[in-house]
């Protein structure tokens, strides 16, 4: 493992509220743990579809999340930046610590959470605006930035999105205007744009051809430099090239979580070889 | 997981299909192997040299099977991307491909001087030679047996047993330096013999190797110990004459 770079001086500080734990040695990954999942329990209605989860994001490293359809995953994914709260019925229980805080507590200051977490979603999503003010208007929403400070903001989240030398010319013109791999990356910039913590990719690449895969799995390892990273995805062998860590899930339990090399060489239980090795049920 | 338990078909069919045909390919290199051993040494134990040649010729058999496991794996590896006991049972026979060449080389080399052994007088009982090629033949065959059923605690029976091995050895090269003080027209045999026993101990390494790489493609873990070894005719000296 490659000794941590130091984060910008334009990131956000972090504050050492989990300086002191380790992340779990099963997981065989060592350093500061930046979100911390316990016990957490989800329900559709009456339908309990997360069962009692235990796992860390460890600071500014990947965990990579698999599993089959429904097994769970997209559903975690949605309560980190408590996403359900939108939907009626949808209810956590447990703990999800965020800087020694429970983002579950109804107290928490939810715009103020999802600055702090943000996420990308399977098909590219940009405002039907420009490609500026697409990135400009997630900053709006958290701070007020004078112009310089604005357009110096703008280049470096499109910079950090390997996108800035392609659309510096034409930041004035429509987001639409550009390839599902550029719109991509554009909807990436726009989540850093707001100096996020913890970036959360639910199936990034699932809708873009090998090549704007590749560009977007390159991006995510330079993100972690700076960014604690969860991706859910479908592809194992994109969990095996990104994550550090890797989570298998099925029927709503997290069944076994380890390096990735660890995991997709010898795992140690017998679902998540079945489950690596295609032979499931 | 528990190793021994048979895994569920691959949700692909053509996928197990060439596993079991790699397993096959395995199986079949082995028995060829274990041949060669075989007749290597009843051609050394009956001076019989027809038969030395025939080990010889028939290395060549050895040697195209290795090339075909080895291409039949680097295709796998590209076309499946296996991961898990997939992957590592295919990084074993590559592995075991190699170290049953080695074997087939040993076995040749043994056959030749076989040859030349035929046509000098016998030298000594030989007892000690049939009672090692015996040894490693058990223990290459287990070797094989413990590949092609997933079988880790065979092979960690296999792992430990060539101990007695080197022990057989280190008598054989007694023996033969005794007889080459002895007389000095002993030399040509002994030194011959010497080799067979080398190569024979050599073959038991390797039939080690493979148990080796069986731990690890059924565990996912290679063996924490160090193996028990016996060989210690490097620090061997002539008895005082």
């Amino acid at each position: 493992m490659p000794p941590l770079s130091e984060s910008p001086a334009d990131l956000p500080k972090r504050n050492g509220a989990f300086g002191g734990l380790k992340v779990r040695e099963s997981a065989g990954l060592n350093g500061d743990i930046r979100v911390q999942v316990k016990n957490l329990d989800f329900y559709y209605g009456d339908n309990k579809a997360l069962k009692n989860i235990n796992f860390d994001l460890p600071d500014r490293r990947v965990t990579g999340m698999i599993g089959p359809s429904g097994c769970g995953k997209s559903t975690l994914l949605r309560v980190l930046n408590r996403m359900f709260s939108l939907y009626p019925g949808q209810r956590a229980t447990g703990e999800v610590l965020l800087d020694n805080r429970n983002i579950l507590d109804d107290s928490l200051d939810i715009n103020d959470l999802r600055a702090k977490v943000g996420m990308v979603f399977q098909k590219p999503t940009p405002f039907p605006m420009s490609i500026r003010d697409n990135i400009a208007f997630g900053i709006n929403l958290h701070e007020r930035l004078p112009k310089a400070a604005m357009d110096e903001r703008i280049e470096w989240a499109l910079t950090r999105a390997a996108l800035w030398g392609e659309v510096k010319d034409r930041l004035n013109a429509s987001a639409m205007g550009l390839s599902g791999g550029q719109q991509q990356r554009l909807c990436i910039a726009r989540t850093i744009a707001v100096r996020p913590e913890v970036i959360l990719f639910d199936e990034p690449t699932s809708a873009l051809d090998p090549i704007s895969t590749l560009k977007v799995e390159e991006l995510i390892d330079e993100l972690k430099r700076d960014f604690t990273i969860a991706i859910v995805t479908h592809n194992m062998q994109q969990a095996a090239r990104c994550a550090d860590q890797v989570a298998f899930f099925y029927l709503g339990e997290m069944i076994e979580i380890a390096p990735a090399a660890d995991l997709f060489t010898a795992p140690k239980e017998a679902k998540t070889q079945e489950y690596i090795t295609g032979r499931f049920g | 997981m528990s190793p021994n338990e048979p895994m569920p078909e691959h949700i692909v069919r053509s996928y197990d299909e060439e596993l079991r045909r790699l397993r096959d390919m395995i199986t079949r290199m082995g028995g060829l192997a274990e041949l060669q051993v075989a007749d290597s040494t009843n051609a050394l134990l009956e001076r019989d040299s027809d038969l030395a040649e025939e080990v010889v010729r028939r290395d060549a058999q050895l040697d195209a099977l290795e090339r075909e496991i080895e291409t039949f794996c680097i295709r796998l590896i590209a076309l499946r991307q296996p991961v898990g006991a997939d992957l590592r049972l295919i990084v074993a026979a590559l592995k075991v491909a190699h170290d049953l060449e080695r074997i087939g080389d040993y076995a040749r080399n043994g056959a030749k001087r076989a040859i030349v052994l035929a046509q000098q007088p016998q030298l000594g009982s030989l007892n000690g030679f049939t009672r090692m090629a015996r040894m490693v033949q058990e223990n290459l065959q287990g070797a094989i047996d413990a590949l092609v059923q997933n079988d880790a605690e065979l092979a960690d029976e296999i792992w430990a047993a060539d101990e007695p091995v080197d022990e057989v050895y280190n008598g054989i090269f007694r023996e033969m330096l005794t007889f080459m003080m002895e007389d000095p027209r002993n030399i040509t045999a002994a030194t011959h013999l010497l080799f067979i026993a080398k190569n024979l101990e050599r073959i038991g390494d390797h039939a080690t190797n493979i148990a080796e790489t069986v731990q690890y493609a059924v565990r996912g873990e290679t063996s924490a110990e160090e193996r028990p070894k016996g060989d210690t005719s490097s620090y061997a000296v002539p008895p005082p004459g």
